[in-house]
């Protein structure tokens, strides 16, 4: 059996989590031990998503797990579905960045803003994940500003006609199912902005794998293309509305990153301590020097206080008070911080921390991704800016 | 299909336990507890032969502290249809005394189809409740069952013995104690542990009393010697058969 994970809890915070919270925190984590771990070395080397858990992961009730159980989810409370995420990102990004595509970024603006049709249709498919889902927002010349998409859905007699490219999507040559989003109105009027359901099957909408990734190699990053796709009227999300739709499902997104870029963070933690114990020169372990010593510290330190962050954030979310710049905060500290980690424990493992067999190497190149999606590490920083000064700092 | 699986609330095996100020019992703080591994092949051995019935019920008993009830929730997360926690102050050392308690309620609970133990707990390694349980309701046991098929009210069971497989039958009802190998144990899936909330969770307040076993002392094991490295690749590879030759004297 894989070795079995236990954890860091320094500041015994699993005293603050209900039993729920963490049962379902020791089943995940238990999964990802006995089913990702075993295979995600290979998978990162070819390249390759590993299609095979998604039975897995479904039949867990990982997919939009935060979702309401009439649509056939799992109806847990915030905190449980970050830690979640923790635990399929302390298996690797791009298996939580699978995740949460699925559940944050297509499932829940079904949800949010979906008919009731909509939902009964494509919640309770997605949640056993029959049907995968891609999110289409970023396009090739629009990546931090949004607002500026050309991508047209124009409205016919019997339904829509869109046109448009998107890049960077996560799942999106996998995905039967794609949240496009287009400008209805004039090009400059992100108000117009709406939300689509696109069957990828649908003529003219085609995907392409990006390659020569060296970054999230076990997930599948590909480019849309749409090319007059005609789409029944119905396939509008009908409650979405200008740029704000978008942005409050990337808002889900990044809140459990937050939580996932941590769960990096404690895997790397966790190989650099094992390592340092273990590894013999100049006659004693590597630990008992002062300066790998200082790492761990200085690790152990980023990681509480990221738990304790994220924690918080999700306690916010339950009461429903949290606010996009505390998740902007969270997001931009802890991917930062679980990037360091990544980083000093690749150089704490010398010359085999560049091996896939172990870990650090493939968490720090998946979070120079992580780092830069789903509002880069810059962006967050200006609306933080923003958000204490009142004065914005791109408009 | 009614059928009774009683488990343990045990120390995880890799949580690193430390001998109490008393001398004789484990410090609890900081360690983490589970459903005894054993004892999970029983529950899902219980999930498997309702759902091939296609009606029943699995319930799920254990003695213990309260804290046995976070157990017994794993297991109705698992999917076990209520759960009776015995509830004592500690887990007797002398495994008749808990035999004795869990008879006694599954007598008053029963009959039964089937009882299903873990073949051992992971942390007394007594292997002794359930054939005692079997010997009080007088009921055939067979023990540590790898592979199990009932049919026309036989019970048929692989026994992994030295070298071997032993095929025993026996009339049901029966006890039986599962090992490793008869199935493989289902994670509780995430909308299991929230209905397990919802499940029916009894729990009766139990004295005991007698036992003829009383623990002593508890010593954890003597600290292991560092290894030592003899070197790398082939050219080591003398200097180690030298060592374990004359030092070691394995060869």
């Amino acid at each position: 059996m894989a070795p079995k994970y236990h954890g860091v809890d320094f500041y015994a915070l699993d005293t603050l989590l209900s039993e729920e919270e963490r049962a379902v925190r020791d089943t995940v984590r238990t999964w990802v031990d006995e089913q990702l771990i075993p295979v995600i070395g290979d998978a990162y080397i070819e390249g390759k998503f590993p299609k095979q858990l998604i039975p897995g992961m479904a039949e867990l009730g990982l997919f939009g797990a935060n979702l309401p159980e009439e649509y056939g989810c799992a109806g847990l409370n915030n905190v449980a579905y970050g830690l979640i995420m923790q635990e399929l990102e302390r298996g690797d990004s791009g298996v939580r960045s699978f995740a949460s595509v699925q559940g944050a970024l297509v499932m829940y603006p079904i949800y949010a803003f979906g008919s009731d049709e909509q939902k009964k249709k494509w919640l309770p498919e997605m949640a056993s994940g029959k049907v995968i889902g891609c999110f289409g927002l970023t396009e090739p010349d629009y990546g931090s500003n949004p607002a500026g998409m050309i991508t047209t859905a124009k409205e016919t007699k019997d339904g829509w006609v869109l046109n448009g490219a998107k890049m960077w999507i996560t799942n999106g040559s996998t995905a039967q199912v794609a949240v496009v989003w287009a400008k209805i109105g004039a090009q400059n009027d992100a108000n117009s902005i709406r939300g689509f359901l696109v069957p990828t099957s649908t003529k003219g909408f085609s995907a392409k794998d990006q390659k020569g990734k060296l970054s999230l190699r076990a997930s599948d990053t590909s480019e849309l293309v749409l090319q007059d796709v005609h789409i029944p009227k119905d396939a509008i999300l009908p409650k979405s509305g200008g740029l704000k739709s978008p942005l409050m499902c990337l808002t889900q997104a990044r809140y459990g990153i937050s939580w996932g870029a941590l769960g990096a963070a404690m895997a790397c933690y966790d190989e650099a301590v094992s390592y340092s114990k273990n590894r013999i020169m100049f006659g004693r372990p590597i630990g008992g020097f002062q300066l790998q010593q200082a790492r761990l510290a200085e690790m152990l330190t980023e990681i509480t206080k990221a738990q304790l962050l994220v924690l918080q954030l999700g306690r916010l979310k339950d009461q429903g008070t949290m606010t996009p710049q505390q998740v902007s905060l969270a997001k931009r500290n802890n991917v930062d911080m679980a990037t360091d980690v990544a980083r000093e424990t690749r150089r704490l493992l010398g010359a085999n921390g560049i091996l896939a067999e172990y870990q650090a190497m493939r968490h720090l190149a998946n979070l120079e991704s992580v780092y830069t999606y789903e509002g880069t590490h810059d962006v967050h920083t200006l609306v933080l800016g923003q958000e204490i000064t009142g004065i914005s700092a791109f408009e | 299909m009614k059928i009774a699986v009683c488990i343990k609330r045990v120390a995880d095996s890799e949580t690193r336990v430390k001998v109490a100020g008393d001398g004789k019992s484990l410090d609890d703080a900081g360690v983490k507890f589970i459903l005894n591994p054993y004892d999970e092949f029983a529950v899902e051995e219980a999930l498997q032969r309702k759902e091939k019935a296609g009606a029943g019920e699995v319930v799920v008993l254990a003695l213990g502290g309260a804290t046995a009830q976070e157990t017994i929730r794993t297991a109705l997360a698992m999917g076990a249809d209520r759960g009776i926690l015995l509830q004592t102050d500690a887990v007797p050392a002398d495994g008749f005394v808990t035999a004795q308690a869990i008879a006694t309620e599954l007598k008053a609970g029963g009959p039964w189809d089937l009882v299903l133990f873990g073949k051992m707990a992971i942390d007394d390694y007594n292997s002794q409740v359930g054939p005692m349980v079997a010997e009080l309701l007088d009921l055939p046991c067979v023990t540590s069952v790898s592979h199990l098929t009932i049919e026309n009210g036989i019970a048929t069971a692989d026994r992994e013995i030295e070298g071997a497989v032993e095929v025993v039958q026996c009339p049901v009802p029966a006890v039986i104690t599962t090992d490793k190998g008869i199935n493989e144990p289902r994670y509780p899936a995430l909308k299991g542990i929230m209905a397990a909330k919802k499940k029916p969770l009894e729990v009766k307040p139990v004295s005991l009393s007698g036992g003829a076993i009383e623990v002593l002392e508890m010593q954890p094991p003597p600290a292991r010697k560092e290894g030592k490295i003899v070197g790398e690749g082939a050219a080591a590879v003398p200097e180690l058969v030298k060592l374990l030759r004359e030092e070691a004297k394995v060869l």
